[in-house]
């Protein structure tokens, strides 16, 4: 709830910065590593929204997966089980590091103004 | 219209994490942000740990696990000051319910402030309170996969207390694949496993505990 409370006040925020009455849809990342269900993250900002410019908008969660840069080759590649191993060097017992899935961003909103109907 | 925005769904919770660090730097405390899964002992590790300092340095507590078996008295009664949060049923603390906390709480002499968050492993990992250090508690009576399931949680911590390993006979746990998948996550990660039951391990949290402090009051 506390994280829908605050894409909200995100959101409200860009409203009056842009002047948009109402906002449509609204684009966030969240990385696979983040403390968000995106069905109980759409659910409680439909909740928190109501009766603000942003109840009827539609939330975009896009996942962002899990990089992790091997310590040994530099390579990238993408967690599957979350303790996977290096595809080129097997097993890493230290030393990853994570490149992204950690993301929580609202990316961009889209909406009308006053006088554009676009 | 749409308008590009990039804005970090946190930004308001990290913003008052920086402030409440600022407070606790000047005064010198040393933060702990005390995590775990329900049943993991926290409360045993906050009152074996009050003991042990309790000679030599003044504690805190903010307590923010309401499912939790939290004696203030007996705390009060080691000399250490305790003030309580109602979290709403929250499923975590926040920067802002610890700053509203210190306002009942007297930092002045206290050396270690440990804020115990509400009891799991997922939506805690993501607020900062300000703290210098995360601790997670496990039991090994909770197995040996959290760290494949709350990845995140490993990767933030300085400190993995691994408690109630007297029970180690009885459960099944492989306490070598407990610190081989958290290490893979969290190289730096310092492992102790301790009993709080049978005081086994104890001795080396409290004494990375105790350089932490002087560390934070720049004493050798
Ligand atoms: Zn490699």
């Amino acid at each position: 709830m506390a994280i829908a409370q605050s894409v909200l006040e995100i959101v409200l925020d860009e409203c009056r910065r842009h002047r948009m009455k109402t906002v449509d849809r609204i684009n966030v990342q969240v990385g696979a590593l983040a403390a968000v269900v995106p069905e109980a993250l759409t659910f409680c900002f439909q909740v928190v929204a109501q009766g603000t410019p942003a109840e009827n908008a539609a939330l975009d969660i896009e996942t962002v997966p899990v990089v992790m840069r091997c310590p040994l080759c530099g390579e990238l590649f993408e967690m599957e089980d979350r303790l996977d191993m290096c595809p080129q060097c097997g097993p890493v017992v230290s030393g990853l590091s994570l490149i992204s899935g950690r993301e929580m961003t609202v990316m961009s909103i889209e909406g009308r103004g006053s006088d554009d109907g676009a | 219209m749409k308008v590009p925005v990039v804005r970090n769904i946190l930004e308001v919770n990290e913003r008052l994490s920086q402030e409440n660090r600022k407070i606790f730097d000047a005064k010198k405390v040393l933060v702990l942000n005390l995590m775990s899964s329900p049943g993991a002992g926290k409360t045993s590790v906050l009152e074996r740990t009050a003991e042990a300092l309790q000679d030599r340095y003044k504690m805190a507590v903010i307590e923010g696990d309401i499912q939790s078996s939290f004696d203030a008295e007996r705390l009060q009664r080691k000399g250490v000051q305790a003030v309580q949060i109602n979290t709403d049923g929250a499923c975590h603390l926040d920067s802002n319910m610890i700053r509203m906390a210190m306002d009942s709480l007297q930092l002045e002499g206290v050396d270690v402030l440990v804020i115990e968050n509400v009891g799991n492993l997922v939506c805690p990992a993501e607020f900062n309170l300000g703290e210098h250090h995360k601790v997670t508690i496990l039991s090994v009576a909770e197995g040996d996969d959290k760290p494949i399931k709350y990845p995140l949680m490993f990767q933030i911590s300085s400190v993995l207390l691994v408690n109630k390993v007297d029970l180690l006979p009885y459960v099944d746990c492989d306490l070598h694949a407990i610190h081989q998948r958290a290490r893979q996550l969290n190289p730096t990660l310092e492992i102790f496993d301790i009993s709080c039951r049978t005081g086994e391990g104890l001795e080396a949290w409290i004494a990375w505990l105790e350089a932490r402090i002087r560390e934070r009051k720049n004493l050798p």
